[in-house]
């Protein structure tokens, strides 16, 4: 554990500099409140509607794909690491599982889940 | 709650401008997204508005020409040289021929300006940074021959009714020799970052699609038109100045597409090249202005010496001069399309009516059936492939 | 115990403290060196050559008036800044600047700590950096800003897989996944001689990351106006500018690290080296924003499933398959 200790000595200097630098200068900084000043910003003219409102996100079949081929990634890494204990057997293995996210990956391609536009 | 259980998504408007760094100047979309891609596009003018129109009724017309500079305020001299040919057109004027020539000269510089300032702007909008910088430089050089010239690099008002205002000084002819003979390499320079580069190809190519009968009925003109693949240009279908003398190329592509429009803008960039290298070649000597006493100042000489000039400057400064009671109306091929100026007299010395057909506003309307079914980003590309100038369009 | 950790924050100090200021001085030569690509001059007025540009672009980020619109969700307005900025720099964390040396009789490491996943953390956390800009455009309650951050969460989604593939291929060479020893490996032959392609890949990847031009979709300013941080200000502004530089300068010493051979190099010291790669991968950034048009999201996407993916892949196949006959 101990190696991880510096890391989050690092992210807690990071967040402290990062902090400081954010509420110091409200020291010396003007603060002056103003309605207009403090709306949204819409190119000048009072904004027509919320911006919390449902939006059409249309590559949500592409994150679902993201999702699994960010954890076939996470499978790699420590095959990557071991290749070269297991050899023969792991590079099939591996070619396997790779082959079936290939086809799956070929289906979803002509299938136009990438084309989401 | 009730939006629950459909799957129609919520259509979100979105102001882009008055504020906006790219819709030049205060053009104000009013875009309705469905995710980012474009349902509707409202163009909301009149941010600019002054009454151009309005105040030619006022004024003499020969103090309407610094107004006209105004319009177009990429090209003033191509909106000074429409609204005095159709002030001509009233008298039938003969012009000198050197008028002519120096007309052509910078009618064409004009359009270079102009459309510099368009390559600047379309490759910045759609993220090409270098190519703004790269053509305001050339710009700078063409303002600084208008200001050689005529004294001032923008609001110039120096093509009158009846010729120009005063000759060239030399240096003008050298400033333009030399920026003829390299111009054709700055245009390969910006070709060089765009035309080939795959990421333009891909923002440009298929965008803002506009066949040639859309781009019929909506009315456009212009690099639009041609880039339509219509072959219609003014300069050459309905001569005006001595454009006739010149050998030009008209430009067209039949894709309709936003590169299609650039590659016509392009080419025009190097034809008005050639017209101003030839121009300049040909220059006749002679007078700049006419000596139609109807329309043109006497000379300062005369003014000096001879009492009738004197009267007839005087009647003309502070009285102006009368055109026949009618109608005229001329177009020439400005930078952005046809630019029409259509006068009314009663015979008076102010117009009874004037209206602008400026070409960015008719354009304008074409903007809509462009952008529909783009992206959000696309928008920005097809406001710039249209080329406005809120000057114009609001007046 | 206590001399050890008291060692580290020192290092840590160090460290963070370079970095800031390598981030300010990169804005003046990004503005310097575009500027020259340009045909223009940047920074001339602050100092000699412009170079107090930096400190009085500091002094007035801070000095400005900090605006929080009245609609914003505000703590996770404030916090989505630094959520940007801290994992950018808590990503320095495993990075080996240099060999280990000796001076003053002790052996000094010069990095923070060596994690045997050192590359698996670097991915993870420089991944969370997103999640800053994500929020600050949902907190934000502006239609530029949310436009900002849906086309951020796109990017991650194009280019993660692709740049997480990229690197298995080094990984694989190596045979680990802590950069100190990935760097070792490469003391005969850097990376990017084998994995050329891996490189590229990694190099695009990386720049669609960092949001930098040509993928700087998220704040494309003519389009969006600056997207996700169009309604930040002042020193929360500031941040997500450090972030983002931080993730700049942090993505380049991975590629140094993992296919430019690290601190390795001859005649000059390590250190020098290292700088000069990082360096010079910076300079390919700031090359692309002077050159290059920028994309649409949805091409981006393309370009990183369609293009990038299937590449980076085929790649990695290939390699281990010559791996595996080589050995």
């Amino acid at each position: 554990m101990n190696e991880y200790l510096p890391v989050a000595i690092l992210m807690l200097i990071a967040g402290a500099v990062g902090a400081i630098m954010m509420f110091v200068g409200g020291l010396i900084r003007p603060k002056k409140y103003d309605k207009v000043k403090s709306s949204v910003y819409e190119c000048g003219m009072p904004e027509f509607s919320d911006a919390r409102k449902r939006y059409n996100v249309r590559f949500y079949i592409v994150a679902l794909l993201f999702v699994l081929f960010d954890v076939e990634i996470v499978f790699l890494y420590p095959w990557a690491v071991a290749f070269g204990d297991i050899g023969l057997y792991g590079l099939v293995a591996m070619f396997l599982f790779l082959i079936i996210l290939v086809i799956g990956f070929l289906y979803e391609w002509k299938k136009g889940a990438l084309e989401w536009v | 709650m009730q939006n629950m259980n459909n799957n129609v998504a919520e259509i979100v408007t979105v102001n882009m401008g008055p504020q906006h760094p790219s819709t030049h100047g205060v053009l104000r979309l009013v875009v309705d997204l469905d995710g980012e891609t474009i349902v509707n596009v409202t163009p909301d003018v009149g941010y600019l508005h002054r009454g151009t129109e309005k105040l030619a009724e006022n004024r003499t017309y020969h103090q309407f020409i610094p107004l006209t500079d105004r319009l177009d305020y990429l090209s003033p001299l191509s909106n000074n040289l429409a609204y005095c040919l159709a002030v001509e057109k009233f008298f039938g004027v003969k012009i000198p021929e050197r008028a002519d020539y120096m007309r052509v000269i910078y009618a064409e510089l004009a359009r270079v300006a102009s459309h510099l300032v368009w390559i600047a702007t379309h490759a910045l909008d759609i993220g090409a940074m270098t190519v703004f910088l790269y053509a305001f430089r050339e710009r700078e050089r063409v303002l600084d021959m208008f200001e050689c010239a005529t004294g001032q690099r923008m609001t110039s008002s120096w093509i009158r009714i009846g010729g120009v205002r005063a000759d060239a000084p030399e240096e003008f002819f050298k400033l333009a020799k030399d920026f003829v003979d390299e111009f054709d390499g700055f245009v390969d320079l910006y070709e060089n970052l765009l035309t080939n580069n795959r990421i333009w190809k891909m923002r440009t190519i298929g965008i803002g699609m506009l066949n040639a009968d859309d781009a019929q009925d909506y009315g456009t003109s212009g690099p639009l038109m041609r880039g339509a693949g219509i072959d219609f240009d003014l300069r050459r279908d309905e001569p005006y100045c001595c454009y006739d003398k010149f050998q030009f190329e008209i430009p067209t592509q039949p894709e309709g597409d936003t590169y299609a429009r650039y590659k016509v803008r392009m080419k025009e960039l190097r034809e008005a090249n050639k017209i101003v290298a030839q121009a300049l070649e040909n220059l006749p000597e002679g007078p700049i202005m006419t000596d139609d006493p109807r329309v043109a100042m006497p000379a300062h000489e005369d003014v000096y010496e001879r009492m009738e000039s004197l009267i007839r400057r005087f009647y003309l400064i502070s009285k102006g001069f009368r055109p026949p009671k009618g109608e005229t109306y001329q177009g020439i091929e400005a930078p952005k399309g046809e630019l029409g100026f259509y006068i009314v007299s009663e015979g008076e010395e102010r117009p009874y009516r004037l209206k602008i057909r400026a070409p960015s506003y008719v354009n304008l309307g074409v903007l809509n059936h462009m952008a529909q079914g783009h992206m959000l980003a696309d928008l920005v590309a097809i406001i710039g492939t249209n080329d406005v100038v809120l000057g114009e369009i609001d007046r | 115990m206590l001399l050890p950790i008291v060692f580290t924050i020192i290092k840590i100090l160090i460290i963070v403290t370079v970095i800031l200021l390598a981030v300010a001085y990169m804005t003046y030569a990004e503005r310097k060196v575009i500027g020259a690509m340009q045909v223009r001059l940047g920074p001339t007025h602050t100092g000699p050559y412009g170079l107090l540009q930096p400190i009085a672009d500091a002094v007035k980020l801070i000095a400005k008036e900090d605006l929080t619109p009245d609609m914003v969700d505000r703590p996770v307005f404030i916090i989505a800044p630094l959520l940007t900025m801290v994992p950018a720099l808590a990503g320095f964390a495993v990075i080996p600047f240099a060999d280990n040396f000796t001076m003053f009789g002790m052996e000094i490491k010069p990095y923070i700590t060596d994690l045997n996943i050192g590359l698996l953390y670097v991915l993870a956390i420089s991944s969370v950096g997103t999640y800053g800009v994500i929020m600050s455009g949902w907190a934000s309650n502006s239609k530029y800003a949310l436009l900002g951050s849906l086309r951020s969460s796109a990017q991650v989604l194009s280019y993660e897989t692709a740049m997480g593939l990229s690197l298995v291929a080094p990984v694989l060479l190596a045979g680990s996944l802590s950069l100190r020893e990935i760097t070792l490996a490469q003391a005969g032959m850097w990376f990017v001689v084998p994995q050329i392609v891996a490189f590229v890949v990694y190099v695009i990847a990386a720049v669609a990351e960092t949001n930098r031009a040509p993928f700087d979709l998220a704040e494309a300013e003519t389009e969006i106006v600056a997207g996700f941080h169009v309604e930040y200000s002042s020193m929360k502004f500031a941040l997500f500018f450090l972030g983002e530089y931080a993730n700049m300068y942090l993505v380049s010493t991975i590629a140094t690290v993992m296919f430019l051979g690290g601190w390795n190099g001859p005649l000059l010291p390590p250190l020098v080296w290292f700088v000069i790669k990082v360096l010079f991968i910076m300079f390919i950034f700031l090359w692309l924003r002077a050159t290059l048009p920028r994309l649409r999201f949805d091409q981006l996407m393309s370009l990183g499933w369609k293009v990038l993916i299937p590449i980076a892949l085929a790649n990695l196949m290939i390699t281990a398959i010559v791996v595996h006959i080589v050995r």
